[in-house]
């Protein structure tokens, strides 16, 4: 399983670098949107605004969406589902690889969108660093949730459409989590139980993923 | 008696209630060589794909390499060999790149990926994105990669589209190779092979059935 995992990661991640659609499409997507963000709040509002981990949240779930329906792409070109799934590789492995490479994309995307929170938003910088425990399993989470999704909606008529109803839901708990624990890091409070609610979830989609993404593939 | 490589009896494949496949039934001798034809839409594709064991059975018996399709799908998968209409690898990793995945993924040496590109000539393609490679060479890269994996059944889908003469003659001689090395091999193409070389077994279908076969 490890091995697979292993594989299959270094394989989406080095196709990532390839075709640098991280960089030059997601990125800079994300990059407009937290400015946007920041265009809405007003010069005024922006440095006292208690919205900003909300706003950083809903921008990071935007790219999140992006790079999931990214990495099914990437197996969904004729021929290639089929010509892998003759390699019959271990499901639980696959499921474990394509999302630590989704966890990886999510974190560097986010990196740049903490630092843009704090340009744009104007959040404090010690606060943001607080904060990065807890965007770190927030993300590892979702990157969970979004490959079993991923696979889910990757056969169907517009997964790009059909991600977002389904994928939302199961979101949300970590969103709720992860913005209350960086408000909480930002201006004081219940820090580290959102922190352990954002954990158990992880916990909880590796193995929902090493048990059943056999099935969703099928 | 040896075992056949694929022995099908009443099969129906069954997918969004749309019947693919309808009482198949066929028996193809481990070694041999078979052509699918018939028009689009016809299910050649449908049963290459249920020989892969990608298509579920719906109903009936089927047997391939001699392991239950039904209840064992996965070991068949990780014994044939399968080549798509475009290609069968990753666009944005190199020829090498792809042939080492495939080998990683079985547990094959990768002291395997050079003799095999050079087997189908594209030593001098090894670190070009598979992307940047013109129809023809991608096929041939399928090849590498079922060389590679060392497939005892090959299903290649309309493996002669997009080929030159030239590309063909190289064909032929690498199946013919390959039927010599005792695996199996099933193609679909939409008229009856024209080789000079190969012999092959010709199976019709139409409308998801069988209508002429071995």
């Amino acid at each position: 399983m490890i091995r697979v995992a292993w594989l299959v990661a270094r394989k989406d991640l080095r196709i990532e670098l390839r075709s640098k659609v991280l960089l030059w499409q997601v990125l800079p997507f994300g990059a407009l949107a937290l400015l946007l963000c920041g265009l809405a709040l007003g010069p005024a509002d922006a440095g006292h605004s208690r919205a900003a981990p909300g706003l950083f949240y809903l921008v990071t779930l935007f790219v999140a969406l992006l790079m999931i329906n990214r990495s099914q792409a990437v197996e969904q070109t004729p021929g290639t589902a089929e010509s892998v799934a003759t390699l019959g590789m271990d499901p639980a492995g696959v499921f474990l690889g394509k999302t630590v490479a989704l966890a990886v994309e999510l974190w560097v995307a986010a990196g740049l969108l903490l630092a843009g929170t704090v340009v744009v938003l104007h959040t404090s910088l010690v606060g943001t660093v607080h904060a990065l425990p807890s965007v770190f399993v927030t993300l590892g989470a979702m990157a969970c949730a979004g490959t079993l999704y991923g696979a889910l909606t990757a056969g169907d008529d517009g997964p790009a459409t059909l991600l977002p109803i389904l994928a939302l839901p199961a979101f949300a708990p970590l969103l709720v989590a992860g913005e209350r624990s960086f408000s909480a890091a930002l201006h004081g409070g219940a820090l580290w139980e959102w922190w352990v609610i954002d954990l158990v979830a992880l916990a909880g989609y590796v193995a929902i993923g090493v048990l059943l993404y056999g099935v969703l593939e099928e | 008696m040896t075992t056949p490589a694929v022995q099908l009896r009443d099969v129906v494949a069954v997918q969004q209630q749309f019947p693919l496949l309808s009482g198949v039934s066929v028996t193809l001798a481990a070694g041999s060589l078979t052509v699918v034809t018939g028009a689009n839409g016809s299910g050649k594709t449908s049963l290459l794909r249920l020989l892969a064991g990608v298509l579920p059975v719906t109903t009936g018996e089927a047997t391939v390499l001699g392991v239950d399709l039904l209840h064992h799908h996965a070991e068949v998968r990780r014994r044939v060999g399968w080549l798509g209409h475009d290609g069968s690898f990753y666009a944005d990793l190199s020829v090498e790149e792809n042939l080492t995945f495939a080998a990683r993924a079985l547990g094959r040496p990768l002291a395997d990926i050079a003799p095999a590109l050079e087997r189908v000539g594209l030593a001098h393609r090894r670190a070009v994105r598979t992307k940047d490679l013109s129809a023809g060479q991608r096929r041939r890269l399928g090849l590498a990669w079922l060389l590679v994996r060392r497939a005892e059944l090959w299903l290649l889908d309309e493996p002669y589209a997009s080929l030159d003469d030239q590309g063909r003659q190289f064909f032929d001689g690498l199946l013919g190779d390959v039927q010599r090395g005792g695996a199996t091999v099933v193609m679909s193409a939409h008229d009856a092979l024209r080789s000079t070389t190969l012999t092959p077994d010709l199976l019709v279908m139409a409308g998801g059935r069988l209508v002429e076969g071995p």
